[in-house]
């Protein structure tokens, strides 16, 4: 190789910035090649966006990248690297699709590099085979433990035989055994393939001895680069932790002191927390298996183990937030449950996530629980400030959380769960993700609570370190305790130098799952990868992407209900419901003349099936209060003198009173009034002459076309297909893009070679699969149910459909690209899509009678040409001579609604 | 009064965040301004602007007075086409009714001879073909009469029928357009900011924070119910004021007041109702696709567009359990008839009673949900 003593990527000026906060200030460095390079430091310095720019998944804002032997922003570079570099994000599993089992992980990364079903067939046996996944290859990446999650994120990434790996913190949250098993995985693969360059981020100082440079960063500098012995010779250090502290500037280093856990004086009282053989299964899932513990008032107790191990279902079980399957705990001498709000009241928690209100500032979230503890009034202020004080965060009282580096937020946390003073405390892995001197920091106020306040603390944690500092510890693995007791004990017991290797020898003796695996290496058989130029659009990518959603939505059966039962509820609700057909108008008399006359009228009003008779009405004052109460709608007055004015021919009036309320209604009942009477009248004058006597000099035929019977039935349900075949899909969809956007699974488009469109349609796919189905079911049940026959043509109808549900799709996609939250997704989706397919489209009143900007707003929405179709189909008995300029105008909503989604979706993070 | 003191405090922290989202936001005022007023508008539910075509094949005096009888606004002026042009011109939609006045019109309703007019009718266009066609058929017959009696001296009909429309003298259709949108949009708002509120709670967990709180659920489900009805409240008076009172123009007979109360019970019922869904729905997702049927539902069946005594009568009753169904009958009365409470309180107290189901539905679901997320 001819780069072998070359750079693999450098950064020159580099600076990068997210609305205020700087994540990287003026960095330039040079990553040698063929070599195993760590980039080390606390959380939040700017080490995943140094990675994320290397990749190219991340938009360079200042600066040169170069990476590969070109510029990273340089998009013809980046389209010919993305099948030489793999990039792992952060977060266990983030890139991963839960619902999809091991091997269709890996299957669907292969398909993205365009392999063939051989090659991939043969890599995938050999990546799972070599990192000890074959025996799991059935199972959903979701219910993989940490460890695993993240050997097969590697699998993934490695599926291309990149040059260079990015490796984004990938150990962070993982048990110590599938930590080292990972890293010697690493190591093999180099060993095969010695050209390959391995760029890492880690948290872990202990790991970074591994590796042959490191890069140390802070406040997104760099500190300091060489070797692991360089870094140590220079500080005068023996260990990379002490190392990076010495290297971190003066006013970083302040207030660091080691900590020492002085001893605890015997406690008297009832045991904080006991939990016997606690038991938490979610369907046959066994999260927490018999745990039993005692933990004394005033201890610091650990909890210790890997992501995913049961710690924190075990907390929230003790916390009252799930109900244990099975097994028993008391709460400062009380059983579970019993008095929950006083015993809430003693106890503080702190989940693992940042739990508080981001929208919030600091202050105010203090505030905030302090009157949600309801502390007393005059208390409220002084406990505040206190705890200000007391947490160091006089500083950032008034700025927001998410502004805040990590440990901050964490110390806002704690000063949150210990406000109301609680007895006892439970952290959930409280320090995860925090610097060094944050988290010893972190630790001071620990065990000053626990010594100067007999606080009790029940604390979760993946670090070794902070174990040590604990009073006892429990260790946990796959939902059990594996050995309990003071950690000095525990690592005698074992023989072992450290608690990580007495850990990994617990664990080894458990049996720990997929940790046995023989790890014989072939991964990488050398020279064999294929070029992959991205080249134009390919079927085969969008194929993967489109296998891939609609494994995810048949893995979802809910989701699959609602969207396929759905429209048949609503298209019978609706088909029946809609009427135009106004029948049983509420009507009352009010008649003065009391004639035969007039009563003769009132009987023709109420033999008709369209008026609903009322009791009569007494005088104008009541018409008034029933017509206001909503009683009636029509009121009929008949004046006195009517008949006798009929019959002298002085044509006397009838008064007919609608309420206007409700329009359509209103307009109905005036023709009814008026037909009733004119059929009266046609009536009275057969009698007299003994022969039928028109009273007009010419008849109106009305010819009702394409819906004889005029029934709403037939004329509504062509409407409420369109609408369904719009809303649905379009809802479907927009979520789609959004979701990945949330969960993280979107640096899978970001990181692979491939077209924003193949992303785009690959998603579409599965979406007009489900909307056809809908659509099939959909017409079987409007021409049984209903009894609508198709006089148009078939083959008008389904070509309508297929390019409407494409355009419904098309646009969900555009929303789903332009919002950012899944809220404002189905929000949006809802009210933009809904009012001009109601409203503007036909389906409920006529096009050409529309005015103005609703007009406009029909004319620009795919809803209108569909109901053309269908209706056309079902009423009119069309084909597609006559219809197919509603076919073009839907395929080009299509193109448009692609054209502007892949304009709003990005190729790179910001 | 600590039960109140939560209720609040967490409520305002909910508001805040609402006020925080701009994206939100902006959806909001689009709903309660542009929406409206396209909308209201734009759609006319009474004749107005109907497509009309005439195809003379008299081309009489008469039969030029009757084409010329179609006025603005209720119709376009009338096109006069040929025979041959009728049936595509109906197919492609361009004209909702057609006349044919036959040969030798004139000439058969002077002697008497009783001619047929046909009126072609596209019955797909259901909300105007039924009224379109009494409306034609009537001022034909008055035209006819008109024609008749100045050639003979014959007198008109024997009865003079006065229609008369209280409350909406015109019957402008834009009247009740405006406020039923209101009404769609305000469902459409408070199912999917309720729902979608504690479903974010849930993804983001903020609940289980609360929860580890001494704070009830339903301090939290009525904190989220107060703090998201109040800003959509707020939102939907403000609109009737300036949009439908200032820009459409139209005037409102009743209280304001009582309407804003209503809405506020309405609100409660509808949040309520979108809690109660996202205890079914657990990820946004399925909570998308749930909402949908439920606010189609709400917002086509409810009497807001059809009237609800046209529909089966099985359907009527199914509809009861729907807040929309009473609130819609409410603010009916109160904004376009000027009822007061004294005549509407029972639908007021159906929208609460149906709320406060939900709303117990919802409190009893709400920890069997949260166990379910994992």
């Amino acid at each position: 190789m001819t780069d072998l003593n070359d750079a693999v990527a450098s950064l020159d000026g580099v600076c990068h910035r997210y609305q205020s906060i700087i994540a990287l200030d003026n960095v330039s460095l040079t990553i040698p090649s063929a070599r195993m390079v760590g980039v080390v430091g606390p959380d939040g310095v700017g080490k995943s966006t140094l990675l994320g720019l290397m990749a190219g998944v991340r938009r360079l804002q200042v600066g040169k990248v170069t990476a590969l032997g070109g510029r990273m922003d340089d998009a013809q570079h980046r389209a010919a690297t993305y099948a030489r570099i793999a990039y792992m994000p952060q977060g266990l599993g983030r890139n991963l699709y839960h619902t999809l089992s091991v091997r269709e992980n890996v299957d669907f990364f292969a398909r993205l590099y365009g392999q063939s079903s051989t090659e991939r067939a043969a890599r995938i046996t050999m990546l799972l085979r070599s990192t000890g996944l074959e025996a799991f290859a059935d199972r959903p990446a979701g219910k993989l433990s940490g460890g695993m999650k993240q050997k097969l994120a590697l699998c993934c990434a490695l599926i291309h035989d990149p040059d260079l790996l990015i490796l984004d913190e990938p150990t962070t949250g993982v048990d110590p055994l599938s930590r080292q098993q990972f890293w010697q995985l690493i190591e093999r693969i180099r060993e095969r393939r010695p050209t390959m360059s391995v760029i890492t981020a880690t948290a872990y100082m202990s790991e970074a001895e591994r590796f042959d440079q490191l890069i140390a960063m802070n406040a997104g500098r760099v500190l300091a680069e060489g070797t692991p012995e360089a870094l140590k010779l220079h500080t005068a250090t023996d260990t990379l932790e002490a190392a990076f502290i010495a290297l971190l500037p003066e006013k970083d280093r302040q207030g660091h002191r080691s900590i020492s856990l002085p001893p605890r004086g015997a406690q008297a009282g009832p045991p904080a927390i006991e939990a016997q053989g606690l038991t938490m299964r979610f369907g046959d899932f066994t999260a927490v298996d018999h745990v039993s513990f005692c933990i004394e008032s005033g201890e610091i107790f650990g909890f210790l183990g890997s992501n995913g191990c049961g710690k924190t279902t075990t907390m929230k079980m003790l916390t009252g937030l799930l109900t244990a399957s099975e097994g028993s705990a008391r709460l400062m001498g009380k059983p579970l449950g019993t008095d929950a709000m006083a015993t809430r009241r003693r106890v503080g928690y702190m989940s693992q996530s940042f739990s508080l209100y981001s929208e919030l500032s600091v202050r105010r979230n203090l505030v905030l629980h302090a009157d949600l503890f309801h502390l007393p009034k005059a208390r409220r202020g002084p406990r505040v400030a206190e705890l200000i004080e007391r947490f160091d965060l006089g500083a950032v009282a008034e700025s927001t959380p998410d502004s805040l580096p990590l440990g901050v937020r964490q110390r806002l946390q704690l000063a949150v769960a210990v406000l109301h003073a609680p007895e006892l405390l439970i952290l959930d892995e409280p320090t995860s993700g925090v610097d060094p001197v944050a988290r010893d920091a972190f630790w001071a106020l620990l065990i000053e609570l626990s010594r100067k306040d007999g606080v009790t603390i029940f604390i979760s944690t993946h670090f070794m370190n902070e174990a040590e500092r604990c009073d006892r510890i429990s260790l946990m693995h796959a939902g059990k305790v594996l050995a309990q007791g003071e950690p000095d004990a525990l690592r005698r017991q074992r023989d072992a130098q450290t608690l990580e290797g007495a850990f990994i020898s617990y664990l080894q003796e458990a049996g720990a799952e997929g940790a046995a695996g023989p790890v014989s290496l072939d991964v990488g058989t050398g020279g064999s990868r294929a070029e992959c130029p991205m080249g134009w659009l390919s079927v085969s990518r969008i194929w993967a992407f489109a296998r891939r959603e609609a494994m995810e939505v048949l893995r979802d059966p809910i989701r699959l209900v609602f969207a396929l039962f759905g429209p048949i509820v609503l298209m019978v609700a609706m088909g029946y419901g809609i009427t135009f057909d106004v029948e049983n108008l509420s009507y009352a008399a009010l008649d003065q003349d009391q004639s035969q006359e007039s009563r003769m009228f009132l009987e023709a009003m109420t033999s008709s099936r369209y008026f609903d008779e009322q009791p009569a009405l007494a005088d104008f004052d009541e018409l008034d209060r029933r017509m206001k109460a909503g009683d009636i709608s029509l009121a009929v007055v008949i004046p006195p003198d009517y008949g006798r004015d009929l019959l002298s021919g002085r044509v006397p009036q009838i008064g007919a009173w609608l309420d206007g309320s409700n329009t359509t209604r209103a307009e109905t009942g005036r023709g009814y009034v008026q037909g009733v009477l004119a059929t009266h009248l046609a009536d009275l004058a057969g009698r007299e002459g003994g022969e039928v006597v028109d009273s007009y000099p010419a008849s109106v035929e009305p010819r009702l076309r394409y819906n004889q019977a005029f029934l709403s039935q037939h004329a509504i349900p062509p409407g409420v297909l369109m609408m369904l075949l719009i809303m649905i899909p379009a809802m479907l969809t927009a979520l789609s893009v959004v979701r990945e956007k949330e969960m993280g699974s979107i640096l899978n488009l970001y990181a692979a070679p491939v077209h924003k469109i193949e992303f785009l349609l690959g998603k579409q796919l599965p979406y007009i699969g489900v909307a056809m189905v809908s659509f099939v079911s959909l017409v079987v049940l409007m021409m049984s149910l209903f009894g609508l026959g198709m006089p148009g043509s078939l083959a008008a109808l389904v070509s309508g459909a297929v390019l409407f549900t494409t355009a419904a799709t098309a646009f969900g996609l555009v929303v789903s690209t332009f919002v950012r939250s899944q809220i404002a997704a189905i929000f949006a989706t809802a009210i933009i899509v809904m009012i001009p397919t109601i409203n503007f489209s036909g389906m409920m009143y006529p096009v050409s009678t529309l005015e103005g900007g609703a007009s406009l707003i029909g004319k620009a929405f795919p809803a209108l040409y569909f109901q053309q179709i269908s209706a056309g189909v079902f009423n009119k008995g069309l084909d597609l001579r006559v219809l197919y300029p509603n076919h073009l105008l839907l395929g080009g909503f299509c193109v448009l609604f692609w054209v502007v989604a892949s304009a709003l979706l990005r190729k790179q993070e910001l | 009064m600590r039960w109140i003191s939560n209720i609040y405090r967490l409520g305002v922290k909910e508001i805040y965040s609402l006020l925080r989202d701009p994206v939100l936001m902006g959806l909001i005022l689009y709903t309660f301004t542009f929406a409206i007023y396209t909308v209201a508008n734009g759609v006319k539910t009474e004749l107005n602007n109907a497509s009309i075509a005439i195809v003379d094949e008299d081309r009489s005096v008469l039969s030029s007075q009757l084409i010329a009888a179609f006025l603005p606004p209720y119709f376009k002026a009338p096109e006069v086409i040929e025979l041959s042009e009728l049936d595509p011109g109906m197919d492609k939609g361009r004209y909702t009714f057609v006349l044919d006045i036959p040969p030798r019109f004139e000439a058969d309703v002077l002697a008497g001879r009783y001619p047929a007019i046909q009126l072609n009718v596209d019955a797909t266009a259901m909300a105007i073909a039924g009224n379109g066609t009494h409306y034609i058929a009537s001022i034909l017959n008055a035209e006819l009469l008109a024609y008749v009696s100045r050639s003979s001296g014959d007198a008109a009909l024997p009865v003079d029928l006065r229609v008369r429309a209280k409350f909406n003298p015109n019957l402008d259709s834009t009247w009740f357009m405006a406020v039923m949108q209101i009404i769609n949009n305000l469902t459409i708002l408070a199912i999917v900011l309720g729902g979608a509120a504690v479903i974010r709670e849930r993804e983001h967990g903020t609940l289980e924070h609360l929860l580890v709180m001494p704070v009830t659920v339903s301090e939290i489900l009525l904190a989220k119910i107060w703090a998201n009805g109040l800003v959509i409240v707020m939102a939907a008076i403000l609109s009737l004021q300036v949009v439908v009172q200032g820009l459409l123009g139209i005037p409102i007979s009743g209280s304001v007041t009582l309407f804003a109360l209503g809405a506020a019970v309405y609100l409660f019922a509808v949040t309520s109702m979108g809690i109660t869904l996202s205890s079914v729905a657990t990820t946004m997702p399925q909570f998308g696709l749930l909402s949908i049927p439920v606010f189609v539902v709400m917002n086509l069946l409810s009497g807001g567009i059809t009237p609800l005594e046209s529909m089966p009568p099985a359907l009527q009753k199914a509809v009861q359990v729907l807040p929309s169904t009473h609130f819609i009958q409410f603010a009916q009365a109160v904004l376009y008839r000027g009822a007061g409470i004294g005549i509407v309180w029972p639908h007021l107290l159906a929208t609460a009673a149906i709320g406060m189901a939900f709303l117990a539905f919802a409190l009893v679901r709400f920890r069997a949900t949260l166990a379910a997320v994992h």
